[in-house]
């Protein structure tokens, strides 16, 4: 490595306005900071390929099995419910991926010790933190609306010789839509657990617990508390907005659980940001 | 850059790890337009001191001040304070240019600037790549490149040079004394006293936590260093006994060790005496005085480091680990004494 002059650094050549640390800037830092690692790439990528992959499987095993013999609940399902049979499965295994990078959109600082610089830029550090938060949503916004809508227009395609499935029908584009807010605010909800923690892998099984492990549990225990607590645990209550009609057991309508999903995730986030200013960095 | 803006102020301040007091009401004054060395062994709150002055921890009481403002309160800190912690602080995943650019558009500096710091400190060619994959010379540069970014009145670097090779050293020594020629605040830490001596204008050391010393780095030499003189003679018993009645202390060259110096053209026909209290024209007079020989009569000042040592010796924090591990006890920290002079 070859000696560098050590003369001193120019004197800045522009100087900035009066607003020292505009919220702009820090957009722009933190959309800087998230294009700028691979593991969002990495990501965003598996969570496109599996969701339009196992969505576009599921709708073509469907499509081949039409007027093969035997029970098929789906073709009712399908016109009671469209969408869950569209988004189910790719979906569901693609919020993983959701889950995991909004982790590690706060994680990673505090295991590479990148925090410290982000903090040092940004010492009253709640504008940093809400920076992340808008930055990363508008990130998982903009993916899942892509993703959603191509799910939806490949899977119609494929099954469209059976069952004809439009944004006009009632409850599908409310669905639809539903779908892309529950995945902006799924990625919100893993980013505040993420800040809570401060540790990647603690955090990653945290978020896949409640949205995989601790649904199927609770509803294993029997009676209507159980049921309510069910119905209000955070991805449960989140997810409900997705459907196209309200299925019987539901506690809570559509936009009703949306509100409780969204309540958790402003909670986690308070506490997030609470904690972010006391504790040491 | 005005004088004042480059003033660094710690006022009384505490910081508690759990049961573990890290820095115990500790006060100094940083002052710009020159390199104020922070000395003490490891684990005797440096880091921590800093990490309080740039507002990262939070002390449990007392004040750090930039220019009469907390961290927290400075209008666009980058432009204020530039600092290098020990620990890393960057994402190896990222390229050096893109780690920059994200601190720079923090404060809204133009792009352009990150290409000025990148220059400044050589790193030009390599900006594009990820940091993870840079030594531990190309990473402090960057630290640099960062700490330098909104051309800072003030800059805070802690253990600069700890790995790097000679060359990185004086790379990193000539940068901080151009930086404080310019009149800004170069405070620098390390637990090398040879390093600060030939680095830094004014010292503040610490040890536990406490406040050891404050002084300009000449006059602690002065104070800390102990003078001693070396005298060789046939008669050293005579010779030994004239010292302790004039006042002085003479102990056996073998008494002392190889590091400080005693073993150095050693005679095993004639063993010296390393003779304290007494400047060595007294001794020469005294020895003539009563028709003793000398075969030499040599003036020392101890080690710089030596110096150190002896200062900071009540305060390691982790001298005492091996005698710990040897009563099977966790080598834990011992709280902090209150035994400092």
């Amino acid at each position: 490595m070859t000696a560098a002059p050590a003369h001193a650094a120019p004197a800045l050549t522009t100087h900035a306005g009066p607003s020292a640390l505009g919220f702009g800037r820090l957009l722009r830092a933190e959309w800087t900071k998230i294009t700028s690692v691979r593991s969002t790439l990495w990501s965003l990528f598996a969570f496109v390929v599996v969701a339009v992959g196992f969505s576009v499987l599921v709708s073509a095993v469907i499509s081949h099995d039409w007027n093969a013999p035997g029970n098929h609940p789906n073709h009712a399902r399908l016109l009671t419910d469209p969408t869950e049979v569209i988004f189910g499965t790719g979906f569901g295994l693609g919020q993983l991926a959701i889950c995991v990078l909004g982790v590690m959109v706060i994680t990673t600082e505090y295991s590479t010790g990148a925090i410290r610089a982000s903090l040092l830029a940004v010492p009253k550090r709640i504008p940093m933190l809400a920076a992340k938060a808008v930055v990363w949503v508008v990130l998982d916004l903009i993916v899942s609306t892509i993703t959603v809508f191509a799910v939806f227009f490949l899977s119609t395609a494929i099954l469209r010789s059976h069952v004809d499935v439009t944004l006009g029908e009632p409850g599908v584009l409310k669905a639809t839509i539903g779908g892309i807010l529950y995945l902006g605010v799924l990625g919100l909800f893993a980013l505040a657990v993420g800040g809570l923690v401060r540790h990647t892998a603690a955090g990653i099984l945290i978020v896949l617990g409640m949205v995989l492990v601790v649904p199927p549990l609770v509803s294993l225990i029997p009676g209507t508390i159980a049921n309510h607590i069910h119905g209000y645990l955070p991805t449960v209550a989140g997810a409900l907005v997705a459907q196209t009609t309200q299925q019987s057991g539901d506690v809570l309508s559509g936009w009703q659980g949306f509100g409780v999903f969204c309540l958790w995730t402003a909670v986690l986030l308070a506490a997030c940001g609470w904690l972010l200013v006391r504790r040491d960095a | 850059m005005a004088e004042a803006q480059g003033l660094i102020e710690a006022r009384d301040l505490v910081k508690v790890y759990g049961d573990k007091v890290a820095v115990d009401h500790l006060s100094f004054t940083v002052e710009p337009g020159r390199v104020t060395g922070f000395l003490g062994p490891n684990g005797a709150g440096k880091s921590t001191t800093m990490r309080l002055i740039c507002g990262l921890d939070r002390p449990q009481s007392g004040t750090a001040t930039i220019g009469g403002l907390t961290y927290a309160q400075l209008p666009r800190p980058l432009s204020t304070v530039g600092a290098l912690l020990e620990s890393r602080a960057l994402h190896p995943g990222r390229s050096a240019r893109n780690h920059l650019l994200f601190l720079a558009q923090t404060q809204g500096f133009p792009a352009q600037r990150v290409d000025e710091v990148l220059d400044l400190v050589g790193l030009r060619e390599v900006a594009r790549k990820r940091v993870g994959g840079f030594s531990l010379g190309m990473t402090q540069r960057l630290g640099i490149a960062a700490a330098m970014l909104g051309d800072p009145a003030v800059l805070l670097l802690d253990e600069p040079v700890n790995g790097l090779d000679p060359e990185g050293i004086r790379w990193v020594r000539t940068f901080m004394q151009t930086i404080a020629g310019e009149g800004r605040t170069v405070f620098v830490s390390s637990h090398l006293m040879s390093e600060m001596a030939v680095t830094a204008d004014h010292l503040i050391v610490i040890g536990r936590g406490h406040l050891i010393a404050e002084s300009s780095t000449q006059d602690f030499i002065q104070r800390s260093s102990e003078r001693s003189v070396l005298v060789r003679t046939p008669q050293a018993d005579r010779l030994a006994t004239l010292i302790a009645g004039a006042g002085g202390t003479a102990t056996p060259e073998a008494a002392a060790t190889p590091a400080n110096g005693g073993g150095a053209g050693a005679d095993p026909r004639t063993p010296g005496l390393i003779v304290t209290g007494l400047e060595a024209p007294r001794i020469g007079e005294l020895a003539a005085s009563e028709s003793i020989v000398l075969y030499e009569l040599t003036p020392r000042l101890a080690s710089l480091e030596e110096a150190f040592m002896e200062l900071t010796a009540d305060s390691v924090e982790y001298g005492d680990r091996a005698s710990r591990a040897v009563r099977g006890a966790e080598p834990t920290p011992q709280p902090a004494g209150r035994s400092m002079p």
